[in-house]
Protein backbone atom coordinates (compact mmCIF):
# COMPACT_ATOMS: atom_id res chain seq x y z
CA UNK A 1 0.00 0.00 0.00
CA UNK A 2 0.83 3.37 -0.59
CA UNK A 3 1.72 6.20 1.52
CA UNK A 4 0.21 9.35 2.12
CA UNK A 5 1.90 13.26 2.24
CA UNK A 6 1.74 13.67 5.99
CA UNK A 7 3.17 10.07 6.37
CA UNK A 8 6.02 10.43 4.27
CA UNK A 9 6.93 13.83 5.24
CA UNK A 10 6.66 12.90 9.05
CA UNK A 11 8.58 9.77 8.19
CA UNK A 12 11.46 11.64 6.45
CA UNK A 13 11.53 13.51 9.35
CA UNK A 14 11.75 11.03 12.11
CA UNK A 15 14.21 9.07 9.92
CA UNK A 16 11.64 5.96 9.50
CA UNK A 17 8.87 4.19 7.63
CA UNK A 18 5.75 5.46 10.39
CA UNK A 19 1.96 4.39 10.25
CA UNK A 20 -0.82 6.51 10.93
CA UNK A 21 -2.02 7.36 14.52
CA UNK A 22 1.93 6.98 15.61
CA UNK A 23 3.55 9.51 17.79
CA UNK A 24 6.83 10.91 16.34
CA UNK A 25 9.31 13.37 17.35
CA UNK A 26 10.72 15.80 14.88
CA UNK A 27 12.40 19.40 14.36
CA UNK A 28 10.65 21.53 12.53
CA UNK A 29 12.17 23.53 9.83
CA UNK A 30 10.64 26.94 11.35
CA UNK A 31 8.58 28.22 13.72
CA UNK A 32 6.65 31.04 13.03
CA UNK A 33 5.66 33.36 16.12
CA UNK A 34 3.94 36.62 15.44
CA UNK A 35 3.22 39.77 17.99
CA UNK A 36 2.56 36.40 20.28
CA UNK A 37 6.21 36.48 20.41
CA UNK A 38 6.06 38.63 23.51
CA UNK A 39 4.25 36.58 26.05
CA UNK A 40 6.07 33.39 24.03
CA UNK A 41 9.78 35.08 25.33
CA UNK A 42 8.04 35.23 28.44
CA UNK A 43 7.83 31.97 29.34
CA UNK A 44 10.73 30.85 27.59
CA UNK A 45 12.69 33.03 30.21
CA UNK A 46 10.67 31.95 32.71
CA UNK A 47 11.39 28.22 31.71
CA UNK A 48 15.64 28.13 30.74
CA UNK A 49 16.64 32.28 32.30
CA UNK A 50 19.50 33.56 30.57
CA UNK A 51 19.85 30.58 27.40
CA UNK A 52 19.84 30.40 24.16
CA UNK A 53 17.52 29.83 21.70
CA UNK A 54 18.31 26.58 19.99
CA UNK A 55 18.14 27.19 16.44
CA UNK A 56 17.67 30.81 16.23
CA UNK A 57 18.13 30.34 12.39
CA UNK A 58 14.46 28.11 12.47
CA UNK A 59 12.43 31.16 14.06
CA UNK A 60 10.60 33.20 11.96
CA UNK A 61 9.05 36.36 13.66
CA UNK A 62 6.12 38.54 12.07
CA UNK A 63 4.68 41.45 13.64
CA UNK A 64 1.24 41.82 11.84
CA UNK A 65 -1.48 41.06 14.37
CA UNK A 66 -2.09 44.79 16.07
CA UNK A 67 0.06 46.85 14.21
CA UNK A 68 0.76 50.11 14.50
CA UNK A 69 0.58 49.18 17.78
CA UNK A 70 -3.16 50.17 19.07
CA UNK A 71 -2.02 50.92 22.55
CA UNK A 72 0.92 51.50 24.65
CA UNK A 73 0.38 48.12 25.89
CA UNK A 74 0.88 46.59 22.30
CA UNK A 75 3.66 48.79 21.93
CA UNK A 76 5.78 47.65 24.72
CA UNK A 77 5.14 44.02 23.38
CA UNK A 78 6.41 44.70 20.14
CA UNK A 79 9.93 46.49 21.72
CA UNK A 80 10.48 43.46 24.01
CA UNK A 81 10.62 40.91 20.86
CA UNK A 82 12.96 43.91 19.09
CA UNK A 83 14.97 43.62 21.54
CA UNK A 84 14.81 39.78 22.01
CA UNK A 85 15.46 39.14 18.53
CA UNK A 86 18.66 41.46 18.91
CA UNK A 87 19.85 39.61 22.48
CA UNK A 88 19.27 36.23 20.14
CA UNK A 89 20.78 36.99 17.12
CA UNK A 90 16.76 36.07 15.21
CA UNK A 91 17.73 36.37 11.24
CA UNK A 92 14.35 36.13 9.81
CA UNK A 93 12.30 39.26 12.10
CA UNK A 94 10.11 41.35 10.21
CA UNK A 95 8.66 44.39 11.69
CA UNK A 96 5.48 46.23 10.95
CA UNK A 97 4.41 47.16 7.73
CA UNK A 98 6.31 43.74 5.99
CA UNK A 99 2.78 42.46 6.36
CA UNK A 100 0.48 39.27 7.14
CA UNK A 101 3.03 36.48 8.79
CA UNK A 102 1.61 33.56 6.18
CA UNK A 103 1.73 36.03 3.04
CA UNK A 104 5.60 36.89 4.44
CA UNK A 105 6.93 33.37 4.57
CA UNK A 106 6.85 32.59 1.69
CA UNK A 107 7.95 35.73 -0.08
CA UNK A 108 11.06 36.12 1.67
CA UNK A 109 11.76 32.31 0.80
CA UNK A 110 11.28 30.50 3.99
CA UNK A 111 8.55 27.49 2.49
CA UNK A 112 10.31 25.04 0.69
CA UNK A 113 8.44 22.35 -0.52
CA UNK A 114 8.75 19.05 1.71
CA UNK A 115 9.31 20.98 4.78
CA UNK A 116 7.73 21.15 8.30
CA UNK A 117 6.91 24.76 9.48
CA UNK A 118 5.03 25.14 12.80
CA UNK A 119 3.36 28.16 13.91
CA UNK A 120 1.21 29.70 17.01
CA UNK A 121 -1.29 30.79 14.43
CA UNK A 122 -4.38 28.65 13.60
CA UNK A 123 -3.81 29.60 9.78
CA UNK A 124 0.04 28.38 9.81
CA UNK A 125 -1.69 25.87 7.30
CA UNK A 126 -1.63 28.18 5.02
CA UNK A 127 2.11 26.51 3.70
CA UNK A 128 0.53 23.90 2.65
CA UNK A 129 0.14 25.75 -0.75
CA UNK A 130 3.85 25.36 -1.29
CA UNK A 131 3.80 21.66 -0.36
CA UNK A 132 4.60 21.53 3.26
CA UNK A 133 3.27 19.84 6.33
CA UNK A 134 2.24 23.11 7.95
CA UNK A 135 0.54 23.61 11.50
CA UNK A 136 -0.41 25.87 14.25
CA UNK A 137 0.52 25.07 17.42
CA UNK A 138 0.09 27.43 20.73
CA UNK A 139 2.29 30.03 22.46
CA UNK A 140 3.53 26.71 24.86
CA UNK A 141 4.45 24.77 22.57
CA UNK A 142 6.65 27.26 20.44
CA UNK A 143 8.59 28.05 23.28
CA UNK A 144 9.02 24.61 24.00
CA UNK A 145 10.73 24.18 20.20
CA UNK A 146 12.70 27.48 20.94
CA UNK A 147 14.14 25.62 23.58
CA UNK A 148 14.60 21.99 22.70
CA UNK A 149 14.38 22.43 18.66
CA UNK A 150 11.54 19.50 18.55
CA UNK A 151 8.33 18.84 18.93
CA UNK A 152 5.70 15.36 18.41
CA UNK A 153 3.13 14.78 15.90
CA UNK A 154 0.89 12.22 15.46
CA UNK A 155 0.96 11.04 12.16
CA UNK A 156 -2.48 11.62 11.05
CA UNK A 157 -5.35 10.32 8.86
CA UNK A 158 -5.54 11.57 5.22
CA UNK A 159 -9.00 13.09 3.42
CA UNK A 160 -8.72 13.34 -0.61
CA UNK A 161 -10.11 15.92 -2.35
CA UNK A 162 -10.35 15.39 -6.22
CA UNK A 163 -10.68 18.59 -7.97
CA UNK A 164 -11.57 18.67 -11.88
CA UNK A 165 -13.41 21.09 -14.16
CA UNK A 166 -12.86 24.89 -14.40
CA UNK A 167 -14.70 27.88 -12.46
CA UNK A 168 -17.15 30.05 -14.05
CA UNK A 169 -17.23 33.56 -13.99
CA UNK A 170 -18.03 35.33 -10.39
CA UNK A 171 -16.37 32.28 -8.89
CA UNK A 172 -13.52 31.76 -7.20
CA UNK A 173 -10.98 29.84 -4.85
CA UNK A 174 -12.65 31.20 -1.42
CA UNK A 175 -16.16 29.87 -3.18
CA UNK A 176 -14.62 26.46 -3.12
CA UNK A 177 -13.13 26.42 -0.28
CA UNK A 178 -16.07 27.53 1.27
CA UNK A 179 -17.98 25.08 -0.56
CA UNK A 180 -15.67 22.49 1.14
CA UNK A 181 -16.36 23.26 4.78
CA UNK A 182 -19.91 23.33 4.35
CA UNK A 183 -20.04 19.91 3.04
CA UNK A 184 -17.52 18.69 5.03
CA UNK A 185 -18.25 20.71 8.58
CA UNK A 186 -15.48 22.52 10.88
CA UNK A 187 -14.68 19.44 12.61
CA UNK A 188 -14.98 16.99 9.86
CA UNK A 189 -11.42 17.02 9.14
CA UNK A 190 -9.98 17.15 12.40
CA UNK A 191 -6.79 15.63 13.69
CA UNK A 192 -6.93 14.29 9.98
CA UNK A 193 -4.56 15.68 6.60
CA UNK A 194 -6.56 17.12 3.78
CA UNK A 195 -4.90 16.78 0.15
CA UNK A 196 -5.90 18.13 -2.68
CA UNK A 197 -5.43 16.52 -5.85
CA UNK A 198 -7.47 16.26 -9.24
CA UNK A 199 -6.84 17.48 -13.15
CA UNK A 200 -7.87 21.37 -11.78
CA UNK A 201 -5.21 21.57 -9.29
CA UNK A 202 -2.75 22.41 -12.18
CA UNK A 203 -4.95 25.23 -13.14
CA UNK A 204 -4.81 26.98 -9.85
CA UNK A 205 -2.41 30.26 -9.14
CA UNK A 206 0.06 30.47 -6.35
CA UNK A 207 -2.92 33.08 -4.86
CA UNK A 208 -5.57 30.17 -5.50
CA UNK A 209 -3.77 27.75 -4.00
CA UNK A 210 -2.94 30.11 -0.90
CA UNK A 211 -6.82 31.25 0.05
CA UNK A 212 -7.64 27.07 -0.05
CA UNK A 213 -4.91 25.82 1.93
CA UNK A 214 -5.43 28.87 4.76
CA UNK A 215 -9.07 27.50 5.60
CA UNK A 216 -7.76 24.36 6.10
CA UNK A 217 -8.24 24.77 9.87
CA UNK A 218 -12.01 25.88 9.49
CA UNK A 219 -12.87 21.92 9.04
CA UNK A 220 -10.44 21.39 11.53
CA UNK A 221 -7.49 20.27 9.67
CA UNK A 222 -3.90 19.00 10.69
CA UNK A 223 -3.05 20.12 7.36
CA UNK A 224 -4.02 21.29 3.96
CA UNK A 225 -1.76 20.77 1.18
CA UNK A 226 -1.33 20.24 -2.29
CA UNK A 227 2.03 18.66 -4.44
CA UNK A 228 4.33 21.19 -5.74
CA UNK A 229 4.36 21.98 -9.76
CA UNK A 230 5.99 24.24 -12.20
CA UNK A 231 3.60 27.14 -10.79
CA UNK A 232 5.07 26.79 -7.52
CA UNK A 233 8.70 25.67 -8.84
CA UNK A 234 8.47 29.16 -10.86
CA UNK A 235 7.32 31.19 -7.64
CA UNK A 236 9.70 29.88 -5.47
CA UNK A 237 13.04 29.36 -7.52
CA UNK A 238 12.67 33.15 -8.71
CA UNK A 239 13.30 33.53 -4.85
CA UNK A 240 16.16 30.64 -4.58
CA UNK A 241 14.25 28.48 -2.52
CA UNK A 242 15.35 25.03 -2.99
CA UNK A 243 12.21 22.89 -4.32
CA UNK A 244 14.12 19.27 -4.81
CA UNK A 245 12.91 18.29 -1.60
CA UNK A 246 9.03 17.98 -2.21
CA UNK A 247 6.96 15.10 -1.83
CA UNK A 248 3.97 13.90 -2.86
CA UNK A 249 1.00 10.92 -2.03
CA UNK A 250 1.64 7.62 -3.82
CA UNK A 251 -0.62 7.04 -6.73
CA UNK A 252 -2.28 3.93 -4.20
CA UNK A 253 -1.87 6.02 -1.12
CA UNK A 254 -4.85 5.02 1.36
CA UNK A 255 -7.37 7.97 2.14
CA UNK A 256 -9.48 7.93 5.07
CA UNK A 257 -12.14 9.82 3.03
CA UNK A 258 -12.75 11.43 -0.44
CA UNK A 259 -14.68 14.12 -2.25
CA UNK A 260 -14.85 15.11 -5.68
CA UNK A 261 -15.50 18.76 -6.76
CA UNK A 262 -16.14 20.06 -10.43
CA UNK A 263 -14.80 23.79 -10.59
CA UNK A 264 -18.10 24.24 -12.83
CA UNK A 265 -20.57 23.26 -9.91
CA UNK A 266 -19.22 25.83 -7.28
CA UNK A 267 -21.50 29.12 -6.98
CA UNK A 268 -20.56 32.44 -5.47
CA UNK A 269 -21.11 31.13 -1.73
CA UNK A 270 -20.97 32.88 2.05
CA UNK A 271 -20.29 31.66 5.36
CA UNK A 272 -23.46 32.92 7.26
CA UNK A 273 -22.73 33.67 11.30
CA UNK A 274 -21.46 32.47 13.33
CA UNK A 275 -19.82 29.69 12.17
CA UNK A 276 -17.58 28.79 8.60
CA UNK A 277 -19.36 25.40 8.01
CA UNK A 278 -22.85 27.91 7.95
CA UNK A 279 -22.98 28.37 4.21
CA UNK A 280 -25.14 29.03 1.73
CA UNK A 281 -25.30 30.05 -2.15
CA UNK A 282 -25.66 33.98 -2.28
CA UNK A 283 -28.96 33.47 -4.34
CA UNK A 284 -30.30 31.50 -1.02
CA UNK A 285 -29.59 34.55 1.31
CA UNK A 286 -32.25 36.76 2.32
CA UNK A 287 -31.71 39.92 1.46
CA UNK A 288 -29.14 40.69 3.91
CA UNK A 289 -27.94 44.83 4.25
CA UNK A 290 -24.48 45.45 4.99
CA UNK A 291 -22.36 48.04 7.21
CA UNK A 292 -19.15 47.37 6.24
CA UNK A 293 -16.84 45.01 3.73
CA UNK A 294 -13.23 44.01 4.72
CA UNK A 295 -11.17 42.99 1.08
CA UNK A 296 -7.76 41.59 2.66
CA UNK A 297 -6.20 39.55 4.69
CA UNK A 298 -4.06 36.02 4.87
CA UNK A 299 -6.98 34.24 3.00
CA UNK A 300 -7.61 37.25 0.17
CA UNK A 301 -5.46 40.54 0.69
CA UNK A 302 -3.35 39.47 -2.28
CA UNK A 303 -3.40 41.37 -6.06
CA UNK A 304 -5.22 38.85 -8.08
CA UNK A 305 -7.54 39.60 -5.23
CA UNK A 306 -7.68 42.81 -5.62
CA UNK A 307 -7.92 42.69 -9.57
CA UNK A 308 -10.82 40.49 -9.00
CA UNK A 309 -12.10 43.14 -6.99
CA UNK A 310 -12.07 46.15 -9.29
CA UNK A 311 -13.04 44.41 -12.07
CA UNK A 312 -16.53 44.41 -10.10
CA UNK A 313 -16.24 47.57 -8.48
CA UNK A 314 -14.06 50.22 -11.39
CA UNK A 315 -16.55 52.84 -12.64
CA UNK A 316 -19.07 52.37 -9.30
CA UNK A 317 -18.83 54.21 -6.39
CA UNK A 318 -19.04 52.23 -2.72
CA UNK A 319 -22.95 52.16 -1.25
CA UNK A 320 -23.53 55.10 0.78
CA UNK A 321 -24.69 52.98 3.79
CA UNK A 322 -21.02 50.79 3.58
CA UNK A 323 -17.83 51.72 4.61
CA UNK A 324 -15.12 49.80 2.69
CA UNK A 325 -11.91 48.84 4.05
CA UNK A 326 -8.74 47.34 1.98
CA UNK A 327 -5.86 45.73 3.62
CA UNK A 328 -3.49 44.54 1.60
CA UNK A 329 -1.54 41.18 2.74
CA UNK A 330 1.90 42.48 2.47
CA UNK A 331 4.58 45.45 1.59
CA UNK A 332 5.24 43.77 -1.70
CA UNK A 333 1.21 43.41 -2.59
CA UNK A 334 0.87 46.67 -1.47
CA UNK A 335 3.57 48.55 -3.49
CA UNK A 336 2.88 46.15 -7.30
CA UNK A 337 -1.25 47.33 -6.42
CA UNK A 338 0.09 51.01 -6.15
CA UNK A 339 1.80 50.45 -9.28
CA UNK A 340 -0.18 48.96 -11.10
CA UNK A 341 -3.04 51.63 -9.99
CA UNK A 342 -5.23 49.41 -8.08
CA UNK A 343 -5.17 51.67 -4.89
CA UNK A 344 -6.11 54.30 -6.52
CA UNK A 345 -9.14 52.68 -8.01
CA UNK A 346 -10.04 51.49 -4.47
CA UNK A 347 -9.10 55.29 -3.12
CA UNK A 348 -11.35 56.44 -6.02
CA UNK A 349 -14.33 54.56 -5.38
CA UNK A 350 -14.35 55.26 -2.08
CA UNK A 351 -12.51 53.00 0.04
CA UNK A 352 -10.09 53.23 3.29
CA UNK A 353 -6.90 51.29 2.74
CA UNK A 354 -5.27 50.05 6.06
CA UNK A 355 -2.01 48.76 6.40
CA UNK A 356 -0.21 45.60 5.55
CA UNK A 357 -1.55 43.17 8.53
CA UNK A 358 -3.87 41.55 9.89
CA UNK A 359 -6.41 44.40 10.35
CA UNK A 360 -10.08 44.13 11.72
CA UNK A 361 -9.98 40.22 11.34
CA UNK A 362 -9.38 39.61 14.90
CA UNK A 363 -11.41 42.49 16.14
CA UNK A 364 -8.42 44.00 18.36
CA UNK A 365 -8.42 47.08 16.57
CA UNK A 366 -9.11 49.02 13.19
CA UNK A 367 -12.44 48.46 11.46
CA UNK A 368 -14.58 46.87 14.73
CA UNK A 369 -17.70 46.67 14.88
CA UNK A 370 -20.78 48.55 16.76
CA UNK A 371 -23.91 46.10 18.20
CA UNK A 372 -25.70 44.55 15.49
CA UNK A 373 -24.05 45.58 12.67
CA UNK A 374 -23.41 43.18 10.09
CA UNK A 375 -19.70 43.02 8.15
CA UNK A 376 -19.35 40.83 5.08
CA UNK A 377 -15.65 40.19 5.05
CA UNK A 378 -13.30 37.51 2.92
CA UNK A 379 -11.19 37.06 6.20
CA UNK A 380 -11.38 33.35 6.97
CA UNK A 381 -13.46 33.16 10.32
CA UNK A 382 -17.11 34.48 11.38
CA UNK A 383 -17.18 33.42 14.83
CA UNK A 384 -19.40 35.26 17.56
CA UNK A 385 -17.20 38.22 18.56
CA UNK A 386 -14.39 37.99 16.23
CA UNK A 387 -14.38 41.54 14.63
CA UNK A 388 -14.85 43.07 18.36
CA UNK A 389 -18.35 42.88 19.30
CA UNK A 390 -20.27 39.70 19.76
CA UNK A 391 -24.02 40.66 18.53
CA UNK A 392 -22.40 41.47 15.74
CA UNK A 393 -22.89 39.29 12.46
CA UNK A 394 -19.71 38.19 10.26
CA UNK A 395 -20.27 36.92 6.94
CA UNK A 396 -17.34 35.94 4.71
CA UNK A 397 -17.29 35.43 0.97
CA UNK A 398 -15.03 36.30 -2.07
CA UNK A 399 -13.57 39.14 -3.28
CA UNK A 400 -16.08 39.07 -6.14
CA UNK A 401 -18.76 38.99 -4.18
CA UNK A 402 -17.61 41.79 -1.47
CA UNK A 403 -16.95 43.79 -4.33
CA UNK A 404 -20.50 43.74 -5.99
CA UNK A 405 -22.09 43.81 -2.24
CA UNK A 406 -20.17 46.98 -1.02
CA UNK A 407 -21.98 48.70 -4.45
CA UNK A 408 -25.36 47.12 -3.88
CA UNK A 409 -25.42 47.56 0.22
CA UNK A 410 -26.51 44.00 0.41
CA UNK A 411 -24.63 40.53 -0.15
CA UNK A 412 -24.87 40.65 -4.06
CA UNK A 413 -24.08 37.54 -6.22
CA UNK A 414 -21.13 39.15 -8.30
CA UNK A 415 -22.83 37.83 -11.43
CA UNK A 416 -25.70 40.03 -11.12
CA UNK A 417 -22.94 43.05 -11.63
CA UNK A 418 -21.08 41.48 -14.21
CA UNK B 1 -17.93 20.70 42.47
CA UNK B 2 -20.09 22.53 39.73
CA UNK B 3 -20.56 21.07 36.84
CA UNK B 4 -20.98 23.45 33.59
CA UNK B 5 -22.45 22.17 30.41
CA UNK B 6 -22.77 23.65 27.06
CA UNK B 7 -23.65 20.58 25.24
CA UNK B 8 -23.58 22.28 22.18
CA UNK B 9 -20.87 21.24 19.27
CA UNK B 10 -18.45 23.88 17.68
CA UNK B 11 -17.82 25.96 20.91
CA UNK B 12 -14.87 28.02 19.67
CA UNK B 13 -11.91 30.00 20.64
CA UNK B 14 -13.59 33.27 20.47
CA UNK B 15 -16.07 32.23 22.48
CA UNK B 16 -13.78 30.60 25.28
CA UNK B 17 -12.01 33.99 24.76
CA UNK B 18 -12.58 36.37 22.94
CA UNK B 19 -9.63 37.64 19.98
CA UNK B 20 -9.83 41.28 21.11
CA UNK B 21 -7.99 40.64 24.69
CA UNK B 22 -5.24 38.58 22.95
CA UNK B 23 -2.64 40.89 22.97
CA UNK B 24 -3.03 42.11 25.94
CA UNK B 25 -4.24 39.26 28.31
CA UNK B 26 -1.47 36.48 28.79
CA UNK B 27 -1.73 36.04 32.81
CA UNK B 28 -3.79 33.88 34.38
CA UNK B 29 -5.34 36.57 36.90
CA UNK B 30 -5.50 38.68 32.96
CA UNK B 31 -7.15 35.91 30.96
CA UNK B 32 -10.13 34.96 33.95
CA UNK B 33 -11.69 38.05 33.88
CA UNK B 34 -12.59 37.55 29.85
CA UNK B 35 -12.63 33.79 30.33
CA UNK B 36 -15.99 32.73 28.31
CA UNK B 37 -17.12 35.91 29.00
CA UNK B 38 -18.96 35.71 25.01
CA UNK B 39 -20.34 32.06 25.75
CA UNK B 40 -21.57 32.45 29.79
CA UNK B 41 -20.98 35.71 31.34
CA UNK B 42 -21.36 33.87 34.67
CA UNK B 43 -18.59 31.76 34.26
CA UNK B 44 -15.51 33.80 35.15
CA UNK B 45 -17.02 34.92 38.41
CA UNK B 46 -18.34 31.37 39.64
CA UNK B 47 -15.63 28.95 38.17
CA UNK B 48 -13.75 27.24 41.02
CA UNK B 49 -10.92 24.91 41.39
CA UNK B 50 -12.21 21.17 40.94
CA UNK B 51 -15.21 22.48 38.61
CA UNK B 52 -15.84 20.66 35.28
CA UNK B 53 -16.94 21.34 31.83
CA UNK B 54 -19.17 19.12 29.54
CA UNK B 55 -19.19 19.93 26.01
CA UNK B 56 -20.39 18.99 22.55
CA UNK B 57 -18.36 17.79 19.37
CA UNK B 58 -15.27 20.06 18.23
CA UNK B 59 -14.69 22.36 20.97
CA UNK B 60 -11.96 24.49 21.33
CA UNK B 61 -11.88 24.75 17.61
CA UNK B 62 -10.07 28.00 15.60
CA UNK B 63 -7.16 29.92 17.04
CA UNK B 64 -4.27 28.70 18.20
CA UNK B 65 -4.44 31.16 21.32
CA UNK B 66 -3.78 29.69 24.59
CA UNK B 67 -6.10 32.04 26.51
CA UNK B 68 -8.56 29.28 26.76
CA UNK B 69 -6.41 26.24 27.97
CA UNK B 70 -4.40 28.19 29.94
CA UNK B 71 -7.04 30.17 31.86
CA UNK B 72 -9.20 26.77 32.69
CA UNK B 73 -5.78 25.58 34.35
CA UNK B 74 -5.09 28.62 35.83
CA UNK B 75 -8.25 28.29 37.32
CA UNK B 76 -7.75 24.81 38.48
CA UNK B 77 -10.49 22.90 36.38
CA UNK B 78 -10.31 19.54 37.00
CA UNK B 79 -11.32 18.36 33.26
CA UNK B 80 -13.34 19.45 30.46
CA UNK B 81 -15.66 16.15 29.25
CA UNK B 82 -16.44 16.38 25.61
CA UNK B 83 -17.79 14.82 22.75
CA UNK B 84 -14.37 15.71 20.71
CA UNK B 85 -11.86 18.34 20.55
CA UNK B 86 -10.17 20.59 17.81
CA UNK B 87 -6.97 19.88 17.66
CA UNK B 88 -4.83 22.57 18.64
CA UNK B 89 -6.90 23.07 21.06
CA UNK B 90 -6.30 19.32 22.33
CA UNK B 91 -2.33 20.10 22.18
CA UNK B 92 -3.14 23.20 23.51
CA UNK B 93 -4.54 21.42 26.71
CA UNK B 94 -1.64 19.06 26.75
CA UNK B 95 0.97 21.73 26.82
CA UNK B 96 -0.74 23.66 30.26
CA UNK B 97 -1.53 20.58 31.75
CA UNK B 98 -5.23 20.34 31.08
CA UNK B 99 -6.93 16.97 31.35
CA UNK B 100 -9.09 16.30 28.74
CA UNK B 101 -11.73 14.08 28.02
CA UNK B 102 -13.06 12.26 25.40
CA UNK B 103 -16.57 9.99 25.88
CA UNK B 104 -19.50 10.89 23.85
CA UNK B 105 -20.99 8.78 26.22
CA UNK B 106 -20.79 10.30 29.21
CA UNK B 107 -21.86 13.80 27.36
CA UNK B 108 -24.92 11.95 26.39
CA UNK B 109 -25.20 10.27 29.91
CA UNK B 110 -25.03 14.05 31.78
CA UNK B 111 -27.71 15.62 32.68
CA UNK B 112 -28.22 19.36 34.75
CA UNK B 113 -27.38 18.22 38.54
CA UNK B 114 -26.02 15.15 38.31
CA UNK B 115 -23.12 14.24 40.17
CA UNK B 116 -19.53 13.71 38.19
CA UNK B 117 -16.13 12.03 39.14
CA UNK B 118 -13.29 11.62 37.22
CA UNK B 119 -10.73 9.29 37.58
CA UNK B 120 -7.66 9.91 35.49
CA UNK B 121 -5.34 7.24 35.77
CA UNK B 122 -8.21 4.96 35.89
CA UNK B 123 -9.72 6.12 33.04
CA UNK B 124 -12.85 6.19 34.55
CA UNK B 125 -16.16 8.76 34.84
CA UNK B 126 -18.80 8.14 37.07
CA UNK B 127 -22.00 10.15 36.42
CA UNK B 128 -24.82 9.33 38.88
CA UNK B 129 -23.59 5.67 39.33
CA UNK B 130 -22.70 4.91 35.90
CA UNK B 131 -19.20 4.24 34.97
CA UNK B 132 -17.78 5.33 31.36
CA UNK B 133 -14.21 4.43 30.34
CA UNK B 134 -11.99 7.05 28.40
CA UNK B 135 -8.71 5.21 26.70
CA UNK B 136 -5.32 6.32 28.18
CA UNK B 137 -3.14 9.14 26.46
CA UNK B 138 -0.47 7.96 24.38
CA UNK B 139 2.93 7.72 27.23
CA UNK B 140 4.64 10.86 25.28
CA UNK B 141 1.46 13.74 26.46
CA UNK B 142 0.76 11.68 29.55
CA UNK B 143 4.59 12.71 31.06
CA UNK B 144 3.97 16.13 29.65
CA UNK B 145 0.56 15.99 31.76
CA UNK B 146 1.92 14.82 34.86
CA UNK B 147 4.99 17.40 34.99
CA UNK B 148 2.30 19.77 34.88
CA UNK B 149 2.44 21.09 31.34
CA UNK B 150 4.96 21.03 28.48
CA UNK B 151 7.35 23.64 29.99
CA UNK B 152 7.57 22.08 33.35
CA UNK B 153 8.42 18.46 31.62
CA UNK B 154 11.32 20.75 29.29
CA UNK B 155 12.25 22.64 32.72
CA UNK B 156 12.86 18.81 34.29
CA UNK B 157 14.66 17.52 31.35
CA UNK B 158 17.39 20.23 31.35
CA UNK B 159 17.56 19.83 35.04
CA UNK B 160 19.34 16.64 34.45
CA UNK B 161 15.63 14.38 34.44
CA UNK B 162 14.93 11.92 31.88
CA UNK B 163 16.59 13.52 28.71
CA UNK B 164 14.81 12.21 25.94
Amino acid sequence: MGETFAMKILGRAAGKKVREGEIVFVEPDYVLTHDNSSAIIGKFEATVPGSKVKYPKRLAIVLDHVIPAASSKNAAGHRKIRKFVDEQNIRHFYDIGTGICHQVLPEMGLVKPGSIVVGSDSHTCTYGAFNCFATGIDRTEAAGIWITGKTWFKVPETINIDITGSFTAGVSAKDLILTIIGDIGAGGANYMAVEFNGPAVAGFRICDRMTIANMGIEMGAKIAAFQANSVTDRYLEAMGVDISEALWSDNDAEYTRSYEYDLADIVPVAACPHQVDNVLPIQELPETGIDQVFIGTCTNGRIEDFQAALEILRGHTVHSDVRLLVGPASRKEYLKAMQMGLIQDFVEAGAVILPPGCGPCLGAHQGALAPDEKCLSTANRNFKGRMGEKDAEIYLSSPETAAASAITGRITDPREVL
Amino acid sequence: MQVFCYKQDDINTDLLFPGKYTYTCSTGPEILEHLLEDLDPAFAKSVKSGDIIIAGENFGCGSSREQPSLGLRYVGLKAVIARSFARIFYRSAINQGLLLVQSPEAVEAYNEGNEVEIDPAGGIIRIEGRTFNFPALPSEMLSILADGGLLNHIRKEFSGGDER
